[in-house]
C-alpha cells in the first residue's frame, strides 16, 4: 500500500499547461464527432457576412482610405473586425451557453471532479477546448479572407494567432463569468455585453465618427484592441500599438484563467 | 500496513455558514468490510460521503483515507477511489461505452488497458448488448448499473456509494444488489449510505445510524437490533382512534415480563417483545380482539425509527 | 365566463415571464437604441458621406434601415422564442405534459405558446417604433401599423420553428437553423442594402424569403407610400406562411404530446 499511496503527480503543472485538462478536450471532441454537422455549419457564417458587406453595404460606401495614401475598398476594412468579433462570439459562446449547461444540467463537471482531475483542470480544459473550436473558425474565415483578396499585407500570416488570443482572453473571462451565472436569464446581459462590444468597437467605421468621450470608452473595451490588433495585421499598419492591444488580451485571458479556476472549485467543491 | 484502517475519522466537522452538518463524528473502516451510514435527510451522510470523497474540505477534525490526508492528497485520493454519486451523473451525450472510456481516460489509464476494461465492466454490469447506444433513452436501472461500472474503471480500493437503489424498481435493485455482493467477495472496500434498511441489513457488516449531524448507534446489524429492539415486534391493529384505550389495558404486560416496551402509533400498537407468540397469548388472555395481529422479527427498520424519531424529515 | 383554454395556457408563460422579465425588457429597449446608434447613425454618417444614397432612394441611412431592423427583430425574437423554449417545454421542463393533464388540449397548448410568443414579438416591435421614434425616423401616421405587421411577420417564423422545434430529439439543430436561416434572411434581405444590388439569382431567392416581405412591408409602411398590391403580395405570403406553419406544429405537437 505504502508505495501506491506517493503522489501520483509530483510536479505541479505549469500555469499554462494544460495538465490534465487534455483529457477534457478527449470528452468535448467526442461529443462533437457526434455532431460534426454543427460546427461544420459554422464555416457559412463568414462567407454570408463577407459577401453582405462586400456586395451590400460595401456598395453604398465606396473605397476608403487605407494605409499610404491608398484606398482600399469597404469589405478590406470590415473585414477583419468581423474576423475578430466572429471569434470573440464564438469563445463566449462556448464558454457561457455550452459550460453552463455542463455545469447546471448535464453535471459533467461533478464526474470529472470525483476523478484525480481538479477545478483548475476543468477551467483550462473548457478554455482551451474553447480555444481549438474558435481557432477552427477562425482559420476559415483567414481563408475566406484570403480568397476576397482581404488581406493586403504579410503580417496577415499573424492574423490567425492573432484571432486565437482573442478567442482566448473571450474564452477565460466568459469561463469565469458563467461561474457567476444564477440562471438563464443571465445570458440576457451576455448579449447585452456582447451587442455593443460588436457594434461599436470600431467595427463598421473607424474611431473618429465618434465623439470624444465615446473614443475613450471604446478604447477601453476589449474588442476594440481585437478589432485592431487584427486590422493593424491585416492591412500591414504594425506599430508599438499592436503590442500594446496584444497585451491587453494575455491580461485579460490571464486574470480570466485565475478567476475561472478559483470560481470552479468554490462551486464544485464548496 | 495491514490492519490501518481505510478511512479513519476524528472528531470530523462539516460547517456550512451556521450549519453543522457534520458535527464531530468517530468512525473508521477496516480493508475488506462493507460499511453504511444510515440517517434520515439531511442527518449528514452525504456530506462525510463528499469528505471522504476529497471533494469536499473538512472544516475541523481529522480525516485520513488511504492513510492520506484529503485535503492535501486530494488527486491522489481520488485515484483510487470508486464514487457513485446520488444522483447519476452520465454523460448523456455519450454511449455506454464512450462514458466508461472518456472516465478511465480522466485516470490517465492507458488506452490498451482501458479498452480491455470496459469489454469486463459492460459484462459485469450486463450492458453489453446496450454498449454502443446512447445513454440517455436507457431505463433508471441501466443508468445505475452504468454508473457503478464507471465508478470500478480505476479498480478502486475503496467504493463509496450514497443511495445506491434510491428510486429503482425491485427487479433492478436485486440485480443492483448481487453485483455489489461480488465486489464484496472479492474484497472491495464498500461504504454506502442508505435509508433503506433492507438494504443496510443485506450489504453491511457494519453500520452507524447519523442523526442531526451526529452518530447515534455504530455495531453490526444483527448487534444494533439487540441492543435498541426485541427479537420480534407485535403489530396490533384495532379500529380506528381506539390506540390509546387499547395501550392503557395492555401495560400489564410489561409487568409480567412479557414485553418490554409498547409504542403507540396512530393506527397500530407496536408490543416489543422477545416472545412474539407468549405476547399474542396474553393479548388473547384479555379479550381484546384486535382487528389484526402481526408477529414479525425486530428489524433495523425499528431500530432506525427508535434512534431517529418518527417526524418527518425534509 | 370561463376563460377560454387557450388563455389559459398563455397565463403558464406569462406568469413564468415575471420571474424574469426586467433582463428581458432591458435587452428588449437597449437592442435597438444600440443598433440604430451603431448602424443608423454612425455607419450612416459615413454613408452618407461617401453620397452613395441614391441607391437608397435619397433616405438618409437611418431612414432605409430602422423599419427593416423593426420587421428583423420581429422575426429574430420570434425565432428565438420559439425553438429553445418549445423543446423545454417538451424535454426538459415538461411544462406541456403538465398544461396536457389538465382539461387543456394539445391545440390550446400551441396556441397559447404561439400567443404568448405573439406578446412577446409585439412588445419588442413597440420598442423599437418608441426608440424610432426618439431617433426621428417615424414620419408618419401608418408606422403605428408596423406593430401588426410586425406581430404577423413573428407568426410567419414562429409557427413552422415551433413546427420544426417540436420535431426535434434535441436542441443540436437550433443554432444551425440561426446559422444556415436566419442570419443569412439578416443579412440579405434588404435590411442594410437594397435587394437590387444583389445578383439577380440571389436577388430571386430574397424575393421569396419571408424577411424579405416583412422588411418591405414595415419600410413602405413607415415611409407612407405602400401600395394595396404591394400590401396584398406582402400580407398574404405571410399569411399563408403562418397558416402553414400552424397546420405543421399542430401536427407535430400532436405526435409528440400524445403518446
Amino acid at each position: 500500500m505504502s508505495s501506491r499511496a506517493l503522489p501520483v503527480r509530483v510536479v505541479p503543472p505549469g500555469m499554462f499547461g494544460l495538465g490534465r485538462g487534455r483529457r477534457l478536450i478527449e470528452r468535448d471532441l467526442l461529443v462533437a464527432r457526434r455532431v460534426w454537422w454543427v460546427p461544420l455549419s459554422g464555416i457559412a457564417e463568414p462567407v454570408f457576412y463577407l459577401l453582405s458587406i462586400g456586395i451590400g453595404i460595401g456598395k453604398l460606401v465606396g473605397r476608403i482610405p487605407g494605409p499610404h495614401h491608398t484606398t482600399i475598398v469597404y469589405a478590406t476594412y470590415v473585414a477583419p473586425a468581423l474576423l475578430a468579433a466572429s471569434a470573440m462570439n464564438g469563445a463566449v459562446y462556448e464558454s457561457t451557453f455550452n459550460v453552463y449547461f455542463k455545469l447546471k444540467y448535464a453535471k459533467i463537471f461533478d464526474a470529472v471532479l470525483s476523478t484525480p482531475l481538479e477545478a483548475v483542470d476543468v477551467a483550462r480544459g473548457e478554455i482551451a477546448y474553447a480555444l481549438l473550436r474558435g481557432t477552427f473558425y477562425a482559420a476559415i474565415f483567414v481563408a475566406m479572407m484570403a480568397a476576397l483578396g482581404d488581406l493586403v499585407s504579410v503580417w496577415a500570416v499573424l492574423a490567425l494567432p492573432a484571432a486565437m488570443l482573442i478567442s482566448f482572453a473571450f474564452s477565460a473571462v466568459g469561463m469565469a463569468a458563467t461561474t457567476y451565472m444564477r440562471g438563464w436569464t443571465d445570458f440576457d446581459l451576455v448579449q447585452l455585453v456582447l451587442l455593443p462590444l460588436f457594434l461599436f468597437s470600431t467595427t463598421f467605421y473607424p474611431l473618429s465618427t465618434y465623439p470624444r468621450w465615446l473614443q475613450l470608452a471604446v478604447e477601453c473595451t476589449p474588442l476594440f484592441h481585437g478589432v485592431s490588433l487584427v486590422r493593424a495585421l491585416t492591412l500591414g499598419q504594425v506599430g508599438p500599438a499592436a503590442a500594446g492591444h496584444a497585451a491587453y488580451l494575455v491580461v485579460m485571458g490571464v486574470i480570466g484563467v485565475v478567476v475561472a479556476s478559483r470560481r470552479v472549485r468554490v462551486l464544485l467543491l464548496e | 500496513m495491514p490492519g490501518e484502517p481505510l478511512i479513519y475519522a476524528r472528531g470530523l466537522t462539516k460547517t456550512f455558514g451556521s450549519l453543522r452538518a457534520v458535527d464531530a463524528v468517530d468512525f473508521s473502516v477496516t480493508r475488506g468490510e462493507a460499511f453504511g451510514f444510515l440517517g434520515p435527510n439531511g442527518a449528514g451522510k452525504s456530506s462525510t460521503m463528499r469528505m471522504i470523497a476529497a471533494v469536499s474540505p473538512r472544516s475541523g477534525g481529522d480525516l485520513r483515507v488511504l492513510g492520506l490526508d484529503p485535503d492535501r492528497d486530494g488527486p491522489t485520493i481520488r485515484g483510487r477511489l470508486g464514487v457513485v454519486p446520488q444522483e447519476d451523473n452520465l454523460d448523456l451525450e455519450l454511449t455506454v461505452r464512450e462514458n466508461l472510456y472518456v472516465y478511465g481516460r480522466y485516470f490517465d489509464i492507458p488506452r490498451r488497458e482501458l479498452r480491455a476494461r470496459i469489454e469486463r465492466l459492460l459484462d459485469f454490469a450486463q450492458l453489453s448488448e446496450r454498449a454502443d447506444e446512447r445513454v440517455e433513452p436507457l431505463s433508471g436501472g441501466m443508468k445505475r448499473r452504468l454508473t457503478i461500472a464507471r465508478s470500478l474503471v480505476n479498480e478502486p480500493d475503496l467504493l463509496l456509494l450514497d443511495e445506491p437503489t434510491t428510486g429503482l424498481d425491485p427487479q433492478a435493485r436485486h440485480a443492483l444488489w448481487d453485483r455489489l455482493y461480488r465486489l464484496k467477495a472479492e474484497g472491495v472496500t464498500l461504504v454506502l449510505t442508505t435509508h433503506y434498511m433492507d438494504e443496510a441489513e443485506q450489504l453491511c457488516d457494519r453500520l452507524v445510524v447519523m442523526e442531526g449531524g451526529r452518530i447515534a448507534a455504530e455495531g453490526s446489524p444483527r448487534a444494533l437490533i439487540g441492543r435498541y429492539c426485541t427479537r420480534e415486534v407485535v403489530e396490533l391493529r384495532f379500529g380506528p382512534g381506539e390506540s390509546e384505550r387499547m395501550a392503557a389495558k395492555l401495560t400489564g404486560l410489561g409487568g409480567a415480563g412479557v414485553s418490554e416496551r409498547i409504542e403507540v402509533l396512530p393506527d397500530r400498537l407496536l408490543v416489543y417483545t422477545d416472545e412474539g407468540d407468549a405476547a399474542v397469548a396474553a393479548v388473547e388472555a384479555l379479550r381484546l380482539e384486535p382487528v389484526s395481529v402481526l408477529v414479525r422479527r425486530g428489524t433495523l427498520e425499528d431500530v432506525f425509527l427508535r434512534l431517529t424519531g418518527r417526524h418527518l424529515v425534509d | 365566463m370561463a376563460t377560454p383554454p387557450m388563455l389559459r395556457a398563455v397565463g403558464y408563460f406569462a406568469h413564468a415571464y415575471r420571474r424574469t422579465w426586467r433582463a428581458s425588457i432591458m435587452t428588449t429597449f437597449v437592442n435597438p437604441v444600440l443598433y440604430l446608434a451603431a448602424m443608423g447613425v454612425g455607419l450612416g454618417s459615413f454613408i452618407n458621406k461617401g453620397g452613395h444614397t441614391a441607391a437608397l432612394g435619397h433616405l438618409s441611412y437611418l431612414q432605409f434601415v430602422a423599419p427593416a431592423l423593426a420587421a428583423t427583430t420581429a422575426a429574430m425574437t420570434a425565432a428565438s422564442e420559439s425553438m429553445f423554449p418549445v423543446m423545454g417545454a417538451i424535454k426538459w421542463t415538461r411544462t406541456y405534459f403538465g398544461m396536457l393533464a389538465t382539461p387543456l388540449r394539445v391545440g390550446d397548448v400551441l396556441a397559447g405558446h404561439l400567443l404568448w410568443i405573439a406578446t412577446r414579438v409585439a412588445t419588442a416591435v413597440s420598442a423599437y417604433l418608441i426608440v424610432m421614434a426618439a431617433f426621428g425616423t417615424t414620419p408618419s401616421i401608418e408606422t403605428l401599423a408596423v406593430l401588426p405587421a410586425g406581430v404577423l411577420v413573428g407568426m410567419a417564423f414562429a409557427a413552422p420553428l415551433a413546427a420544426f422545434a417540436a420535431s426535434q430529439d434535441n436542441e443540436q439543430a437550433f443554432p444551425v437553423v440561426f446559422r444556415l436561416g436566419v442570419i443569412p434572411l439578416f443579412l440579405f434581405s434588404g435590411v442594410f442594402f437594397p435587394v437590387s444590388q444583389l445578383p439577380l439569382a440571389l436577388r430571386v431567392i430574397a424575393y421569396a424569403t419571408p424577411l424579405w416581405h416583412g422588411v418591405d412591408l414595415c419600410r413602405e409602411l413607415t415611409l407612407g407610400r405602400l401600395t394595396a398590391a404591394g400590401a396584398a403580395v406582402h400580407v398574404s405570403y405571410l399569411l399563408v406562411l403562418a397558416a402553414l406553419g400552424l397546420f405543421l406544429a399542430k401536427r407535430t405537437f400532436q405526435a409528440r404530446l400524445r403518446t
